[in-house]
């Protein structure tokens, strides 16, 4: 599904990623794990291209492919990339409007202005969301007024209501409580039949309970990756282990 | 008994520190003296004029007339002190040919056309301000990417605020007065001029003095202002709406104009809006490029005459009747009620936009 080669990414002058090559496979939850600026956010932000925003940042060399495609390709529009792409930020960020027009935002960009249209696609997404239940008599009101877990649905819920292949989450619940990250992992293993997701995590145990694959970087490097329980048993490396059994990071 | 250990200690630099504090507080008083003088001394002189101790209370004949000249004679014994139109009605209700009277220009009637000059010059140069205003602070801040060019313009506008108003004034003189370019069906042979085509020209012959020219000329001038307000308020909208809209899949377009410029629109306007009431004060700007000694009320028809034609502003008048005009005991009623009028307008306008300011923030906040 997405193909990264040889991936040589830049900050200016400073280097963030080296050589990174990997694969990450359809319907699958790919688990990106390392310490604080490793490069993780940094690669995840490379496939919807989120680093074009930032001055200064380039592609050193390598690409990255999605389905088969070099999304730095000049045919490639990145509006539309970024619809097949969707991304959870690590801070919820809902718009200060109400809950329907948060999630319609996506489809309302897109000039979808048909009412019903909108209400299917909002019911369908907070449905899918596991907040249909908890929303569904309030919907116009201010998307403020959610708990911190339910505006961390609310994004995935936007998110999805675009209908992306891709599903990029950037640390979904270091803000959240237990019971509000357990709903968003669950979450998660729900999403993982529709959608492809790449999830950073700081939390090793989340990445053990939710994700098929792991990644390990290091130091903008990729150490290891490989199904999650052998990195988690097993793996290779002795970096990966040190750092999975906490002895550093 | 203990002996007190945090007693009072005489020493050098307990002395220092309330010396220092002295000076300090003795400074932010002189201030607070000096804003009250100001205010006291026209809100007493001014008064007179423009209240009165009767009911209304208000003395709408200040407010809703022209400026007139006083004529001031002896009739049948009594001292007599009329305004022109009064005057006239006298002498003609009498058969009165001529009066020996002496006369005091702009000393009688009222200010109407100048409130309403100034009132016409802030609303049409805080439109052109805040659209240009707004344009540049939007593409300085989240379409440009640094570099030399947005350096120059930052530096630009910097100096821009830091040119005095005489040379604002002589710049709309030049450029506006006399030399922007007017659409007509001739050629004037008196000025350079462009065809262009259709049998019409662009006579470079300038706009005139007239509110057009004003507004031009004020809206530049409180453009720093403007942009530096705009700027820091698309600064206050966090990065997070951007990202989350550019995410699904909005344009940069899109996304500013939905999730960006909403929330900042509130601090933008009313930032900008005390920007151009401080310049709408300036008297060298409108008095080379708006401003005339005497017009009455607007009443000019059609959008082209009415934006082409010169009116009278309160900051100019106080000017003119203050150090254009002798001076003598009748003129001081009219420059005290002007200045007050002003004053209140002016503060009018500041505590309204700071009202709105904090009653927009409270609805949107994140
Ligand atoms: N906007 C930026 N400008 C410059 N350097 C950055 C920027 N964002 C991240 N970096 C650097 O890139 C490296 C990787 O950061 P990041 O991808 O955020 O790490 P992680 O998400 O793994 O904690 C860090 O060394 C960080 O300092
Ligand atoms: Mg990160």
């Amino acid at each position: 599904m997405i193909a990264v080669e040889k991936l040589d990414f830049f900050y200016g002058a400073s280097q963030a990623l080296h050589g990174i090559d990997l694969r990450i496979p359809e319907n699958r939850v790919t688990a990106f794990i390392g310490p604080s600026g490793c490069g993780k956010s940094t690669l995840l932000r490379c496939f919807n291209r989120m680093n074009d925003l930032i001055d200064g940042t380039r592609i050193g060399s390598g690409r990255i492919l999605i389905q088969g495609v070099d999304i730095h390709d000049p045919d490639v529009d990145v509006i539309s990339l970024r619809r097949q792409v969707g991304m959870v930020f690590q801070k919820s960020n809902p718009f200060p409007k109400s809950i329907f027009e948060n999630i319609a935002y996506g489809l309302e960009v897109q000039g979808v202005k048909n009412r019903r249209r909108l209400e299917e696609v909002v019911e369908k997404s907070l449905r899918g969301a596991a907040l249909w239940e908890e929303v569904k008599d309030r919907l116009h009101t201010s998307a403020l007024g959610l708990s911190g877990g339910q505006q961390q649905r609310l994004c995935i819920a936007r998110a999805i209501a675009v209908e992306p292949r891709i599903i990029l989450m950037d640390e979904p619940c270091s803000a959240l409580d237990p019971i509000a990250t357990a709903k968003v992992e669950e979450l998660i293993h729900e999403l993982k039949r529709s959608y492809t997701i790449v999830i950073v995590t700081h939390n090793m145990q989340q990445a053990g309970r939710c994700s098929d694959l792991t990644a390990f970087f290091y130091l903008g490097r990729l150490v290891e990756m490989g199904r999650t329980e052998k990195i988690f048993t097993n793996p290779v490396q002795t970096q990966t282990e040190d750092y999975i059994s906490g002895r550093f990071g | 008994m203990n002996r007190n250990p945090f007693a009072h200690k005489s020493s050098g630099s307990q002395w220092v520190e309330r010396l220092v504090f002295g000076l300090f507080r003795a400074g932010t008083y002189l201030i607070l003296a000096c804003a009250l003088a100001v205010f006291a001394t026209i809100f007493w002189k001014g008064g007179g004029t423009v209240f009165q101790k009767a009911a209304p209370y208000v003395n709408w004949q200040f407010l809703s007339q022209s400026p007139e000249t006083l004529y001031v004679f002896q009739h049948e014994g009594i001292k007599m002190e009329l305004g022109d139109r009064e005057f006239r009605a006298f002498k003609k209700e009498r058969g009165l040919d001529a009066i020996k009277a002496d006369t005091y220009a702009h000393s009688a009637g009222g200010i109407w056309p100048c409130i309403q000059g100034t009132f016409w010059l802030v609303v049409g140069s805080m439109t052109i301000a805040l659209f240009l205003g707004v344009s540049s602070a939007v593409y300085l801040s989240e379409y440009s990417h640094g570099g030399q060019l947005v350096g120059l313009i930052r530096l630009a506008i910097l100096n821009l605020a830091g040119v005095p108003s005489i040379v604002f004034g002589l710049f709309g003189l030049g450029l506006f007065v006399h030399f922007m370019p007017v659409l007509a069906g001739v050629d004037d042979p008196s000025v350079p001029s462009l065809p262009v085509g259709f049998g019409y020209w662009l006579n470079f012959s300038g706009w005139g003095v007239c509110l057009a020219s004003g507004w031009f000329t004020l809206a530049l001038m409180a453009l720093p202002v403007v942009i530096a307000a705009s700027e820091e308020s698309l600064r206050a909208v966090p990065k997070g709406f951007r990202e989350a809209s550019l995410a699904l899949g909005a344009t940069q377009w899109q996304a500013i104009r939905t999730n960006v410029l909403p929330y900042a629109l509130p601090g933008m306007l009313t930032s900008s809006i005390l920007g151009v009431a401080r310049v709408a004060g300036e008297t060298a700007p409108v008095m080379f490029t708006a401003a005339y000694v005497m017009r009455d009320a607007g009443g000019s028809s059609g959008l082209f005459n009415f934006i082409g034609q010169g009116v009278m502003a309160l900051p100019y008048h106080i000017y003119v009747v203050s150090s254009k005009i002798p001076q003598n005991q009748y003129t001081e009623r009219v420059q005290y009620g002007t200045a007050l009028v002003f004053l209140i307008l002016v503060s009018g306008i500041a505590t309204t936009s700071i009202l709105l300011r904090t009653r927009m923030r409270k609805r949107y906040r994140w």
